[in-house]
Parts: structure tokens; sequence; C-alpha cells
């Protein structure tokens, strides 16, 4: 139990996926209509990625643990009010634009670069950690790319689970189909791990990891260096999933009534 | 449960508002400048600091104050007053309950009108908001935080409920957090705790309850803001900074508001008041009749729905003011009695508060001096006396009194106050919304036959639903026309635009005290009007069920109902755009 890690998040941030979320047509590109006015949240697949990521690092003492996360720098900081409450964690912050219209490849050398940047950390413990894929978008590039930049050939996508063996191996069981887990064990780090939901909890709040973390995560901000990141690609058309919302309220209805309605309304469509 | 923990600072700030938003943008710059600045922290229960229902159409002038070269357009959602009307609508429908001097006043106004609305051809001058902005709260709330967070030097905690306040012997000596996953909130021990969590808010309630209230106090008068942010059709030629006032319609109890703000939306809302007296009231039903109004419907039309939400205004104004300070601790903001009944409005005037707060703790620091109740009687209670807000207040103070006895009679209570400055109002008991609701049998006495509210009122709890909509249907309210966009269920409009959702870890916030008396209560006020639907009929007849997925905090249950529990929870309504 002596493996010590340098573990680095991966995150970006998205528009709370509750609010109303609207293509529009913008100056460079696609864009969602007022998305600077709406509320933010760290993406919560990166979310499982640091929950598990602080897990460990607390389990594995002395062990460090970095966010590195490529947003407008006015947009982190409000997310940060939040997230900084839960674990304690250092910030590393790129100002650009985030969202789901750039392109993976500039969005990937962008991080690769600030996380070669980082002031002491050890690259031969280094555990690079993001979401598997995004709400923001799905293609499940970036994280892959981060890890190539870094010259990290173990890399592991749609993880559940890691589990660190007495010899320092990594145990890894990644999602498969059909609902059953691929078990793979490397050695150590370095290893590339695109969490998918991961077995933790969100962590509770903490007024003293909140204060902690703050101290730094301020002069991060303000320090925090601008980032190009372009489209990318031209987009040929933008649209929400198509959906259609009917609210009713019913109680007690039994399973099977449920199930047939279900697949009567989608034979229906 | 773990031990509970502690955590010193030197200042704790309950609730993010204008208040407190205020409070910190005075002393940040000046705590910038220190060798070793005080800590200073401020939990938010929401989960977001763009949180906040409100349209504001306000005079700004204490926000005007504080940011002297004010560029409006630096505000998401914000921009210059510049069309001011005061509207009359008409009932189309003819299901208003309307008293026989109301309906007297219908017909003088019907020769002018247009689209069942007549323009009051003067806007009294205590309503005017000259030289005003129009506000989106929650944009307000996020644009100060930003700007306060960058100086580094106070701490902005949101999605921490406070429970309630430390208290030792005489003094406050900070407060504490609410529980979250089973484990003790921490206790947060300040010199200073600045209250500011509105209203409805736990922690000054418990100050009231462990302090007592000063003489003449009572907080009897309430009103239900329910508001939508809509999106304006693409050919509605409104600018923004339109700000329309309206009278008489849904109910003629029942004000509303129309703000348009930039980028063609509008705030959109009703107040529906604790002096109305009909049992069975959701805000939301009366919300959708107001948009249809047709002088309303005529720019609507082809809107859609961007957020919704609702709160809990304190209209007892200066009548609702608590010890403002005591050993410890202070209280600003609107659950400091600061709103301004007359002119309606709240929000600069709890900025101010905040601002008087901080100028006082300033002074406070060069002296060294203790945050004693004398210390802050001297300082913040003396600044707040001194100033146009407590100048106002007085005048305030009587100004809606009339209301307690009808529309007509509170509506000529408040132009007299007006022009009197406040020496002549007309007299009004105030009661507590529970002891003045009527019965359904007498709000309804002449327009449903007995048997036949017994009757609705059976089937109502036998279909586990809860009676408002059955029975404005009864009284001739005309459905709602459910589009999908702008016209959707309750249900929907919890989930549209906006963020409904009990935090995880914290338990529920409303709780039903006895029992065995919501078993024997005919009337259950509690249900009829929540606002998000969050309490429901149980199935077995007894207490009612609470959903905190569903509850906007909007605090109404609680001066409804005595039976009411509502303490600290995370979660509630989030939309930044409200």
């Amino acid at each position: 139990m002596s493996e010590t890690f340098h573990i680095v998040v991966c995150g970006g941030i998205v528009p709370d996926p509750l609010q109303t979320l609207e293509p529009v047509a913008g100056a460079n590109g696609p864009a969602l209509k007022n998305e600077m006015l709406l509320p933010h949240v760290l993406d919560p697949w990166a979310g499982h990625a640091l929950y598990e990521a602080a897990h460990l690092a607390k389990a594995r003492a002395g062990s460090k643990l970095w966010l590195v996360s490529l947003a407008p720098k006015a947009k982190l900081q409000q997310v940060m009010m939040t997230v900084a409450q839960r674990v304690p964690l250092e910030l590393v912050a790129v100002d650009g634009a985030s969202g789901g219209f750039t392109d993976s490849f500039d969005v990937a050398a962008a991080l690769a670069g600030a996380i070669e940047a980082i002031p002491g950390l050890d690259r031969t413990r280094l555990l690079l950690f993001g979401g598997w894929e995004s709400a923001s978008r799905a293609a499940g590039a970036t994280l892959q790319m981060v890890g190539e930049r870094l010259g990290i050939t173990e890399q592991f996508q749609g993880v559940d689970e890691l589990t660190v063996s007495d010899d320092g191996s990594l145990r890894i069981l990644e999602r498969v189909e059909g609902g059953q887990h691929q078990v793979s064990v490397c050695s150590g780090p370095p290893a590339v791990l695109g969490w998918a939901t991961g077995n933790l909890p969100e962590p509770a709040n903490s007024p003293q990891i909140g204060m902690q973390n703050m101290r730094a995560i301020m002069p991060a901000l303000q320090k925090a260096k601008a980032a190009q990141v372009t489209a990318g690609c031209t987009f040929a058309s933008v649209a929400l999933p198509k959906q259609q919302r009917e609210t009713r309220v019913v109680k007690d209805a039994p399973v099977e009534d449920i199930a047939r309605e279900i697949v009567d309304w989608i034979i229906a469509e | 449960m773990s031990e509970r923990s502690a955590m010193d600072v030197d200042i704790v700030c309950v609730g993010f508002g204008p208040a407190t938003g205020g409070f910190l943008h005075t002393i940040a710059p000046k705590l910038a400048e220190m060798e070793t600045p005080p800590a200073v922290i401020c939990y938010e229960r929401a989960e977001g600091l763009g949180f906040g229902v409100s349209g504001v159409a306000t005079r700004a002038l204490g926000i005007r104050t504080s940011f002297p070269e004010l560029d409006p357009s630096q505000i998401p959602m914000a921009a210059p007053i510049h069309e001011e009307k005061l509207l009359y609508l008409l009932d189309p429908t003819g299901a208003s309950r309307r008293s026989p001097g109301v309906r007297a006043l219908d017909l003088l106004a019907k020769l002018p009108s247009d689209n069942h609305a007549v323009e009051v051809p003067w806007i009294p001058s205590f309503l005017h908001k000259k030289n005003g902005l129009v506000l989106s709260i929650g944009q307000f709330n996020q644009w100060v935080s930003e700007q306060l967070m960058m100086t580094g030097t106070v701490q902005l905690w949101p999605g921490m409920p406070v429970a309630e306040p430390l208290i030792e012997g005489e003094a406050v000596v900070g407060v504490r957090l609410a529980d979250q996953n089973g484990e003790p909130g921490m206790d947060i021990r300040a010199a200073l705790t600045v209250v500011a969590d509105g209203p409805v808010g736990p922690v000054g309630r418990k100050l009231d309850d462990y302090f007592g209230v000063p003489p003449g106090f009572e907080r009897n008068d309430w009103a239900v803001g329910s508001k939508m942010v809509v999106e304006l059709p693409d050919n509605c030629p409104l600018e923004p900074g339109t700000v329309w006032h309206t009278v008489g319609f849904p109910e003629p109890e029942i004000f509303g508001f129309f703000y348009v703000h930039p980028g063609n939306v509008a705030s959109v809302g009703i107040f529906v008041p604790s002096w109305f007296d009909n049992p069975v009231r959701t805000s939301y039903r009366y919300l959708q009749h107001y948009v249809m109004h047709p002088f309303l419907w005529q720019w609507l039309e082809g809107g859609r729905l961007r957020s919704w939400g609702a709160k809990s205004l304190q209209e007892s104004g200066r009548h609702g003011e608590p010890w403002l300070v005591g050993d410890g601790f202070a209280r600003i903001g609107e659950g400091s009695g600061a709103t301004n009944v007359l002119t309606g409005s709240g929000v600069d005037e709890a900025w101010t508060t905040g601002v008087q707060l901080g100028e006082s703790v300033l002074e406070l620091m060069r002296e060294h001096a203790p945050y004693t109740s004398e210390n802050l009687k001297r300082t913040y209670v003396r600044r707040r006396r001194e100033s146009w807000l407590d100048a106002e207040s007085r005048v305030a103070a009587n100004a809606r009194n009339g209301f307690q006895r009808g529309f007509l009679t509170g509506m000529v209570g408040m132009g007299l106050a007006a022009m009197t400055r406040g020496r002549v109002t007309v007299h009004g008991h105030s009661r507590p919304s529970q002891d003045r609701v009527q019965p359904m049998e007498k709000y309804f006495a002449r327009r449903i036959p007995l048997p036949e509210i017994s009757r609705i009122e059976k089937q109502c709890r036998t279909d586990g639903i809860s009676l408002h909509d059955r029975l404005m249907d009864r009284v001739g309210w005309p459905p709602i026309p459910f589009d999908g966009e702008l016209l959707v269920s309750h249900q929907d409009a919890l989930l549209m635009g906006g963020k409904v959702q009990g935090a995880a870890g914290f338990g529920d916030h409303v709780r039903f005290a006895d029992h065995d008396l919501c078993e024997l209560c005919r009337r259950r006020i509690c249900m009829e009007m929540c606002s998000g639907e969050a309490i429901a009929p149980s199935k077995d007849g007894g207490a009612p069920v609470f959903d905190r997925e569903k509850c906007v905090h909007c605090g109404a249950c609680l001066w409804t109902c005595d039976n009411i529990q509502f303490e600290a929870g995370g979660g509630g309504l989030h939309s930044a755009e409200n």
C-alpha cells in the first residue's frame, strides 16, 4: 500500500443539463442560446472521475490531485464554488471556450500543454483521469488524445472500478457490451482512465476543504492562460434530440401497464 | 453520526441575495487593502449564486450609488427603464370574483378599453421607477458574485444550507450548517453573523424565537410572487426597459407585472397576497390566466416559457422589522423588514441595508471595536435610521392596511398614504393568513351550491388531488389550452428551464408538526397554494406528503399554516434567468 499517485483529472464544465438548451447559429459556428447566462456544472462524467480520484488520493497518503479544466474563466469560477467544497484539489485553469462545438484535437492539445506545465508533476506516477464521455458531446476522443500527447500507452475507457493491488498494479473494470465488465491489469502508472459512472456517491460539502481549496483556486483562475480552441470542422446542422414531453401523474399503476404503454408508444413512433 | 466539527472565521453571512451582495461589495475592496484581512465567508442554500426569483423593476438608488459608473449592458438581462405604464385589466372570462365596487369600476373602464385593458392616465409618483433598471435578480446576483470572487477576499459557498444560529447566553457566536449525508453539520464560529436568509429563512426566524421581537412587530402580510421568464415571439416590437404594472385581473386582489429584458425576453408575473381570501389559490393557475389576458396575450402569443419560479414576499414592511442587531449579529435584507410596501420595492432596499452594514463593519474594524449590540446600533442601525430607506419606510408603514378591508379600500389607502407622506392612512386590522382565509363554503357561497362543494371535495380526496383546479373550473375559469411552449402543466413547468431538485444528502425541510391536526384539517391550504405541488394529499387521508424534489422553497406553506415546520434544506428552484 505504499504506492502513491499523481492524479490529474481533466474535467470540463457544461451548462446545467436541467436548463433549457437550444442550439443557435453563432458568429463562429453553432452555439447554445444564452450559454453564458446559464448556470454551469462540472461535466457529470468528469465529476465521477474527480470523486474517484479524490477517494484514491485519500486512500493513498502522499498522493496529489489536480483538476485541469478548460473553460471560460468566469463560468469556471462559479462551478468551483460548488466543486471545491467537496474534494481537496489543486486547480489548473485554462481560459477558453467550452461546450460541445469545439474541436477535440485543439482541446486535447491545450489540456496536454497545461498538464506538462504542472510544477512537480511526476509523470512516472501519473494517473490521468477524465470522463469516458461528456454531457456536451459523446465523441470520447479528447482524453485519449491527451494521453497520447503525454505518451501514455495504457488507456482504459468506460471504467467503473479501479483497485490498486499490494504490488502496485492496477486492476481495472471497463464496461463492455451486454452489461459485462472487462477486467484488465496493468503494472502501474502512468495510465489513462476514462471513467463511466464509477461506484462512489457525490461527496458531502466540507467547509474546511472549501476554505483550503479556495486559497489556491482564485490565484489559479487569475493566472489562467488563454487557449485558442476552434470548431475544427463545419457543422452542417445542429439539433436537439427529438423529445416529446407529456407529463401525467399516475399513482400505483402496475408495472405491466407502464411497460405496455411504453411499448405501444415506441411502436407508434 | 460522527462528532460535530467546527471552524472559526471572522464574519459569516447567511444567504446570498442583494443584501449580502451589497454588504460584501462594500467591504471586499477594503479587505483587499489589509495586510491580514479577516476571513469572510457566505453560505447559500441554492445550488448556485445566480438563483433568485424576481423580475425586478427598480429605481436602483442604492445600487447606482454603489456602482456610480454602472453600465446596465454589462449585467445580463438588465436594461434602463424607458417606458412605464399602469394598466387596469378587465375580466374577459367572467370568472373573476369582483365586488360591486369593482364591477362599477369595470363599467367605467370598459368604454376606453383596448383588449380588455385601460391605461391609467397617470402613474402615482410612488410607483414610478424613473431612471431605474429592469433586472433579472438571478443574473444580477451572478454578476455581483463574479466580481466579489475575483477580489479573492471573500468566499461564497452555494449549496450549503444553514440550519440555525449558534447562541451562547445573549450572543450569537456563529451558525450551524445543515446535517448532510447523516453527518452533523459543521459549526462555523464567527465574531459577526450577518443574517440575510430572507423572510422565510430559518436563522432569522430562530433569532426571533430566541430574542423575541420589538413591540408592535407583526408579520401577517405576505404574498406569493409567481413569475415566468418568456421568450417573446420574434416579431414582438416591445423594447427592453418596457415596464407595465397591472391591477384588476385575474382577481382584483392579484397584482401583476410585465417587464421586458434585452434579447426579446420578458418577465411576467403576479402577486397573490395573504389578504386574498380564496382558500384554493394556486398561483400557477392564476399566472396562466394572467398571461392569457387578451392585452398581454397579444404580445405573448407564440412565446416560449424559458423558466418559472415563485417566492414569498414579506409585505408587512416596517411592521415586520425584527431586532436588527444584537451581540454578534446583524440582520439585513428582506428578512430585516427592509421592503417598501408602498412602492412595492425590495431589491434596492435590501442592497442598501447591506451597504449600510458594510460601512458600519468597516468603521468598527478601523476602531478595533467588537461587534456588540451597542456598537452595531451606533453604526449600522444609526446609518439605517438616518437614510432615505428609513424615511420612505415610515411613509409606507401603514400604506397597505386598507387591503385588509378589500381591494378598493386598499387602493384608496395606498393613494392617501402616498399623497400625505404616510400621515393619513386607512385603518385595517392585519390578521395572520390562516385566521383570515375563508372556508370554501363561504368564499364560493354564491357560486357553487354547498352540496356540490362537498361532492367535489370528497371526489378530490378520493382521487388524491388538490381542489383548486376543480373549483376554478367550476366557477368558470376556462381550461388552459396547453401548447407545450408557453402554456404547460404545472409539473412540466417544474422541469422546464429551471432546476427543481432536492440536493442530495439533506433531509426534508418541510414537516407537519402534528399529524392528527392535519387529519382533522378540511381546508388544507398548504396543498392548495403550494407553488410546486410539492405538498400533496396522502394515500391514507392523513397528513399530506411532502416531496422535496418539487419544492421551490417559496415558503408559502410556512405563513399559511401554523402546523408546518419549514427548516433549512438544500436545492429548490434554480434558474439563473429568474
